[in-house]
């Protein structure tokens, strides 16, 4: 239980970090952290293949995209013009507004049971596998489809354009 | 393993949901007071992530698997979303030579 909220803490605490941190590299590293904290969120929920699935695809492939892409885009020269502290206000205000709304809903609806894990087996590799293959064969083959058009995608805008215009 | 099943018994599921909103509103609130591009992307994502571990809690609240297989398919999106955006920043570096999104507040050249 401590456990819980301690991880908590820290991922309330390494996402903060994510948004104030003023060099872009720190960002990347602060949402590191912040992923490596939801991958034990997901340990905790005993959800194995989606803490692996987690640590291989977003810390291993997408914040290295992301290293990737700033260290092409050099950033050093000028650092980052601050948005007015009015715009900053009303940001902050309006996300709080948001998550008051969210908190007084939940209050409504009152105490709520505890997560009990039914089927321990419920995460594990074999089982997902299992649902995947039978009931979601046909989204997994679409998704197959998406990534290979995201891909084509990616290479066609980043390349540079011929002089044409 | 069992030791990790007995930890989990005893949080509520309002904890997650206000876990979840809150670094949701975390991501909202970076997406409107920043004005790097890169940033912003990164809010996003800590977005579709609050998201997942939700669904995730979900799943494993009501016993059923189909919660998770949903948060793999997610996954598969943001990679293929993270690809696409950042050839789009790429493109939008190389063309303005800046990634301040208020140069774009045309969105034509």
């Amino acid at each position: 239980m401590n456990t819980f909220y301690f991880i908590a803490f820290l991922s309330i605490f390494f996402s903060i970090l994510v948004i104030t941190a003023k060099n872009p590299v720190h960002s990347i590293l602060y949402l590191i952290l912040t992923f490596f904290t939801f991958t034990i969120h997901y340990i905790l929920l005993n959800a194995q293949f989606l803490a692996i699935v987690n640590f291989i695809v977003y810390m291993g492939a997408i914040l290295v995209l992301f290293l990737y892409t700033l260290m092409l885009i050099n950033l050093n020269k000028e650092s980052e013009p601050a948005k007015s502290n009015l715009v900053k206000i009303a940001g902050v205000i309006g996300g709080c507004c948001f998550l008051v709304t969210i908190i007084a809903s939940i209050k409504a609806l009152g105490a709520s049971p505890a997560v009990v894990l039914k089927d321990p087996s419920l995460g594990l590799v074999k089982n997902l596998g299992k649902v995947l293959f039978n009931e979601y064969l046909l989204p997994f083959e679409i998704s197959s489809v998406l990534l290979l058009s995201a891909m084509v995608g990616a290479v066609l805008l980043a390349t540079k354009e011929p002089k044409t215009t | 393993m069992e030791n990790i099943a007995n930890t989990i018994q005893t949080i509520p599921l309002n904890e997650y949901i206000l876990l979840s909103s809150i670094i949701f509103s975390i991501g909202v609130i970076g997406v409107l007071i920043r004005r790097n591009a890169i940033v912003i992307f990164m809010s996003v994502e800590l977005m579709l992530n609050s998201v997942n571990l939700l669904l995730t809690a979900f799943s494993v609240y009501h016993g059923d698997a189909s919660g998770q297989v949903f948060v793999f398919f997610i996954m598969a999106l943001a990679a293929a979303e993270v690809a696409v955006g950042l050839a789009i920043i790429v493109m939008i570096y190389r063309n303005t030579n800046s990634i301040d999104i208020n140069v774009l507040n045309r969105l034509k050249w």
